[in-house]
C-alpha cells in the first residue's frame, strides 16, 4: 500500500455515504424494528396501547398459527428441491462441458427459465398442472404410463400441492446451478485430469478424485443457495395454492405475510420474520464452516 | 474412437431430451397465447399443444384491451431503471472505497456490509412495510424502488472486482496530481466495464420479478409493475388462458430479448456471483 494521500478519508466517506444510509434504513432499521415489534402486541387498525408482551407471540407462533407447518414445508421442499436440482445442475454443466457443436445454444436454453419471473412460471405451471385427463401434464404421465396414470388434480390435492410447487421450482432454477458449475468445471486445471489418466484412473474415477474435489466451492455455494431460496418461497405459493389445500404447501414467507396483512396481526408477523431470519442464519453459518474448512486445507 | 464417438452420441440425446424438458412449458405458453381461447385448455393434453391449426394474435390485442398492460410495463422500467442506474453509482462508490482508499471505519464498514449480506428481504419486508407507511410513503415507484438501491451483494462484486485491478493505473494518474473522485471517474470508471455489466445484470435479473415487495406496498394499478399485473389478470374473469399466455409472452419478451444480446454478460453475471462467494 502506497502512502497515503490527503482529503483520502473524506473522499472515502463522501462514495461511503450513499451506501451505508441505505443500509442502515431499508435494511437495518426495519431488522431492528422487527425484534422490537415481534415483543410487542401490536395489530392492525387495533385501540389496544402497545405492549410488551414477552414471548408470547414466538410461543403462540408456534401453537396457533400454521408456522410449526409451514417450517416442516421448507424444510421438506429443501430436502427435495436441493438435491435434485443440484443433481439435474451438475449434469446439465458435465454434459456441456465436454467439445460438442451447439453448446451455446444449449446452455441457452437451460438458462432460459432462469431470466422467467416466478410469477410467470407459476402462472404457467397453473396450466400445465391443469386437471383431468386433458390437462398436460396429466396427458405426458398417461402417455409415458401407456394409460395407467389417474389423472390428478395437482394443486388441490393436499399430496401433490407441495410436489408440483417444488416441480415448479426446479424447472426454473437448475440453470442457475448449472451456469456456477460449468464455470467451477472450466476452472479445474486440465493437467489434473491428464495426471490422473497416467495414473490409470478411468472416468469415474477422475470424477471422484478430480472432478469433484475441484467443484467442492461451487458444489457449496450452489447447495447453500438453493437451500436458501427453499425457505424463501413464496410467489409461487401466493398464486399456485395459497398455502393450501389444508395447510399442505404453505410456507414460512407466505405464512408471515397472511398473518401480518390479511389478518392484521403485525407483530406475530414480525416474531415469524425473526424466526425466519435464524433458520437463514443457522444455514449462512454452516456455509461459512464448510468453506474455512476447505481455506485451511488449501 | 468408435467409443467416442458413441458417447458424443450418447451426450447429444441426453441434451435433447433435456432440451425438452425445459423447453416444453416455454412452447406451451407461445404456442397457447396464439390460439383460440376455447382451444388452449381442450386441446393442453394432445399434441395441438405445440403445433397449433389456428394462429391469430386476437389473444396479445386482448390484454392490451383488458388491462393497462402499458401501464404495467412502464412501471417495471421505471423501477428496474432506478434500481439499476443508482445501484450502479451507490454500490461502486462504496465498493471502491472499501477496496482501495484508506480511511478510518474501513474495517468496521467492510466487516458491516459482509453481516448484512446474511439479511435476506424478506425478513425486513413487514416492519419496513409498517416504517414506510407510518412515513406516509406508499404506492408510488419510488418506495419499490429506493429500499434496493444499496446492495450489498453488488458491494461486494465491486469490492472484490476493484480488489484485482491493476494498482499502477491510479498511482499514474495520483501522481499528475488527480484526486480520489477524479481518479475513480477518469481511470476507474472506465476500466470496470466488465464488472458493471456484470452487476447490472444480476441487479436486473434479481429485481424484474419481484412480487413480494410491490404487493405489499402499492394500490393503484398505475404504479403495479408486471409481475403483479400478470398474478391479477390470472383471476380477472373470465378466465381466459390464451389472453393470460399472451401476457405470460409480452412479460417475458423484453428480458428474453436482452438476454440473447447480452448472453455472455448474464451468465457472467451470474456466475460472478458463485465463483467468488
Amino acid at each position: 500500500m502506497s502512502r497515503r494521500h490527503p482529503g483520502e478519508g473524506a473522499a472515502a466517506w463522501l462514495l461511503m455515504t450513499p451506501a451505508l444510509s441505505g443500509l442502515l434504513v431499508f435494511l437495518l432499521m426495519p431488522f431492528g424494528l422487527a425484534v422490537v415489534l415481534s415483543f410487542s402486541n401490536l395489530r392492525m387498525a387495533s385501540p389496544l396501547p402497545l405492549e410488551f408482551v414477552g414471548f408470547s407471540n414466538y410461543t403462540l407462533a408456534f401453537t396457533e398459527t400454521g408456522l410449526a407447518r409451514a417450517l416442516l414445508n421448507n424444510l421438506l421442499f429443501a430436502l427435495v428441491v436441493v438435491p435434485v436440482q443440484t443433481a439435474l445442475g451438475l449434469a446439465l454443466a458435465l454434459l456441456l462441458n465436454r467439445p460438442l457443436a451447439g453448446r451455446a445454444v444449449f446452455r441457452t436454453l437451460f438458462f432460459l427459465p432462469v431470466v422467467f419471473p416466478l410469477s410467470l412460471v407459476a402462472v404457467v405451471w397453473v396450466l400445465i398442472f391443469a386437471p383431468g385427463p386433458d390437462g398436460l401434464l396429466n396427458a405426458a404421465l398417461g402417455f409415458v404410463t401407456l394409460g395407467a396414470w389417474e389423472p390428478r388434480d395437482f394443486l388441490n390435492e393436499p399430496f401433490w400441492a407441495l410436489p408440483a410447487v417444488m416441480l415448479t421450482s426446479i424447472w426454473q432454477g437448475a440453470g442457475f446451478q448449472m451456469v456456477v458449475l460449468l464455470a467451477g468445471l472450466q476452472a479445474i486445471p486440465r493437467q489434473l485430469y491428464e495426471a490422473a489418466a497416467v495414473d490409470g484412473a478411468g472416468r469415474w474415477r477422475q470424477f471422484l478424485h478430480v472432478t469433484l474435489p475441484g467443484l467442492r466451492n461451487p458444489l457449496v455455494f450452489v447447495v447453500i443457495v438453493t437451500t436458501l431460496l427453499s425457505f424463501r418461497v413464496f410467489d409461487q405459493v401466493r398464486i399456485m395454492t395459497r398455502g393450501g389445500p389444508q395447510e399442505a404447501s404453505n410456507t414460512v414467507i407466505h405464512e408471515m405475510v397472511r398473518t401480518a396483512f390479511d389478518q392484521g396481526h403485525v407483530a406475530m408477523g414480525a416474531a415469524m420474520s425473526v424466526v425466519f431470519f435464524v433458520v437463514i442464519l443457522g444455514i449462512a453459518l454452516i456455509q461459512r464452516r464448510l468453506l474455512r474448512q476447505r481455506g485451511e486445507v488449501a | 474412437m468408435r467409443r467416442a464417438g458413441l458417447r458424443a452420441l450418447l451426450a447429444y440425446a441426453l441434451l435433447l431430451g433435456f432440451t425438452l424438458l425445459f423447453l416444453a412449458p416455454v412452447l406451451f405458453m407461445l404456442v397457447a397465447s396464439l390460439k383460440p381461447n376455447e382451444q388452449v385448455l381442450a386441446e393442453a393434453g394432445t399434441l395441438r399443444a405445440f403445433f397449433p391449426d389456428t394462429v391469430g394474435l386476437d389473444n396479445y390485442r386482448a390484454v392490451f384491451e383488458r388491462v393497462p398492460f402499458e401501464l404495467y410495463l412502464a412501471s417495471s422500467l421505471i423501477v428496474n431503471g432506478l434500481i439499476v442506474g443508482l445501484g450502479l453509482v451507490v454500490n461502486a462508490f462504496a465498493g471502491y472505497a472499501l477496496a482501495r482508499l484508506r480511511w478510518w471505519g474501513r474495517g468496521a464498514m467492510l466487516g458491516l456490509v459482509l453481516a448484512v449480506l446474511v439479511i435476506p428481504f424478506e425478513a425486513v419486508a413487514i416492519p419496513l412495510f409498517y416504517q414506510l407507511s407510518w412515513l406516509g410513503w406508499r404506492d408510488d415507484w419510488l418506495v419499490q424502488a429506493i429500499p434496493f438501491v444499496a446492495n450489498p451483494l453488488a458491494i461486494f462484486l465491486f469490492y472484490s472486482f476493484f480488489l484485482g485491478l491493476p494498482r499502477e493505473l491510479e498511482e499514474a494518474a495520483r501522481v499528475d496530481g488527480a484526486g480520489v473522485l477524479r481518479t475513480f471517474f477518469a481511470i476507474v470508471l472506465p476500466n470496470a466495464k466488465a464488472a458493471f455489466a456484470s452487476v447490472a445484470i444480476v441487479l436486473f435479473l434479481f429485481h424484474w420479478g419481484m412480487y413480494l415487495w410491490p404487493l405489499l406496498m402499492t394500490t393503484s394499478e398505475a404504479v403495479r409493475p408486471l409481475p403483479l399485473g400478470i398474478a391479477s389478470f390470472y383471476t380477472l374473469p373470465p378466465l381466459q388462458w390464451g389472453d393470460i399466455m399472451a401476457f405470460g409472452v409480452l412479460m417475458v419478451l423484453p428480458v428474453v430479448l436482452l438476454f440473447v444480446v447480452f448472453q455472455r454478460w448474464f451468465v457472467r453475471g451470474v456466475a460472478s456471483t458463485g465463483v467468488k462467494g
